[in-house]
């Protein structure tokens, strides 16, 4: 059974995302369109005005979008209403203060809200803040680079896309695992998520750091 | 500079990613990703995955006064919260766990030292100092240990190990790990339950070294 589930989620999610980072236009058609812009996800352009002007409608926009969708989530996994308030509130008051962690070249949107609900969610349950891993901090100056950018972004759909594919009881256990709801042993024993490719986009993105990450060792 | 072949298991990371690994796991976890690149993008990976379960969660509308709230503290001042860097060969989660404060190193006798960083109903947490050629004494697992290389290298029935690579024992590991010459060793070893030594003298020690 579980193994079947494994197959199933290997088989669905496991296709190769690849798409072409820019239309395919002639050159001709290039010329014509010399400001045209990669469009990247709007929750991503709003968090990037966050992060690189402090805006606060663009604040507002994430806010509109991510608070019911935290609720929803934070409910799920077994919070009352008013504490799941409490959480949404601190949530995005750490996005608004931590935005500068915020690398669009590694994460989308949500996984970046999603780790720092959960960082939020398990401090509170212990007494004790939970290990992070170091943070590695783009050094001013570094170009950012659209097209991984919106790449990534588009990774991110691909997953969703999979997902619903999903039947019923499938997209079950992969949100009671990402909700926290399995152990280790049950996550061994089940969700063995083959997430390549995006793994793959990920490492793109950190290798742009990679100056950094050799000072580091 | 080592190359790092023994890997945190991918569902190792996942557990950690959600938050439900043992606290000893999880900082061991967070300080094998902050030497290992790889294990970063598969936990980052995974942390993508949960965005997209968050996105597609079904929304709950929120109170009316709930973004009022929160836009009007968004100047109200706060205490971040400390961030321990990287110092000589720690890394940041275990300066965290050692509060920014050096080891203090116990004896354990044949030159082995430890310091313990947590001990309680989760498991323990401590750092190993083994002066090359000399040996952990053999012993099993009631759980699972995990050792993460911080400095030199060690050898056991199982393999080779350097800084940065991650050795997992479970219940059917018994392993004698020695520290190759050099730099003497020094690791952040986990378990979720007391280690099984097999001669009598450590076995003795035991509950006064709370290994």
């Amino acid at each position: 059974m579980h193994l079947r589930i494994y197959y199933m989620m290997k088989a669905i999610l496991d296709i190769p995302f690849t798409l072409p980072l820019a239309p395919a236009v002639t050159r001709y058609e290039r010329k014509l369109l010399p400001n045209t812009k990669i469009k990247v996800s709007e929750q991503t352009v709003w968090m990037l005005a966050v992060r690189d002007d402090r805006d606060r409608n663009a604040f507002a926009d994430l806010f509109d979008y991510f608070a019911p969708r935290l609720k929803g989530f934070i409910i799920k996994t077994g919070v009352s209403g008013a504490q799941a308030e409490e959480i949404v509130q601190d949530v995005m008051l750490t996005v608004w203060r931590k935005s500068a962690q915020f690398d669009p070249h590694r994460a989308q949107v949500s996984a970046w809200i999603y780790q720092i609900a959960r960082n939020r969610q398990i401090d509170l349950i212990r007494k004790y803040n939970r290990p992070l891993p170091e943070e590695l901090i783009e050094s001013p100056g570094t170009e950012s680079d659209a097209g991984q950018m919106l790449a990534m972004d588009q990774e991110a759909q691909h997953l969703k896309q999979a997902l619903s594919k999903l039947n019923e009881s499938q997209r079950h256990v992969i949100e009671k695992a990402y909700m926290g709801e399995l152990t280790h042993q049950q996550i061994s024993d089940q969700t063995g998520l083959p997430l390549g490719t995006i793994k793959s986009r990920i490492r793109l993105g950190l290798e742009r750091l990679r100056a950094e990450l050799k000072g580091l060792r | 500079m080592s190359v790092i072949t023994h890997h945190i298991p991918d569902a190792m990371l996942t557990a950690y990613a959600v938050g439900n690994l043992p606290q000893p796991f999880a900082f061991v976890v967070a300080s094998h990703v902050s030497l290992c690149q790889q294990c970063r993008a598969s936990l980052e990976a995974h942390q993508a995955m949960g965005g997209v379960v968050l996105e597609t969660t079904d929304v709950v509308a929120i109170s009316n006064d709930l973004k009022f709230n929160t836009l009007s503290q968004l100047d109200a001042p706060f205490t971040p919260a400390p961030i321990y860097d990287r110092s000589g060969v720690f890394p940041g989660p275990v300066v965290k766990a050692l509060k920014g404060q050096p080891p203090r190193w116990k004896t354990l006798g044949m030159g082995v030292r430890q310091h313990i960083l947590t001990a309680d109903n989760e498991g323990s947490l401590r750092l190993l100092y083994i002066p090359s050629g000399k040996a952990v004494p053999e012993h099993g697992h009631n759980g699972l240990e995990l050792t993460l290389i911080l400095q030199g290298s060690f050898h056991d029935e199982v393999g080779h190990f350097g800084v940065g690579d991650v050795e997992i024992g479970d219940v059917d590991l018994a392993h004698t790990p020695i520290a190759d010459a050099g730099d003497p060793c020094i690791c952040l070893a986990a378990t979720d339950a007391p280690l099984r030594f097999k001669s009598l003298v450590p076995r003795l020690l035991q509950p006064l070294f709370r290994i």
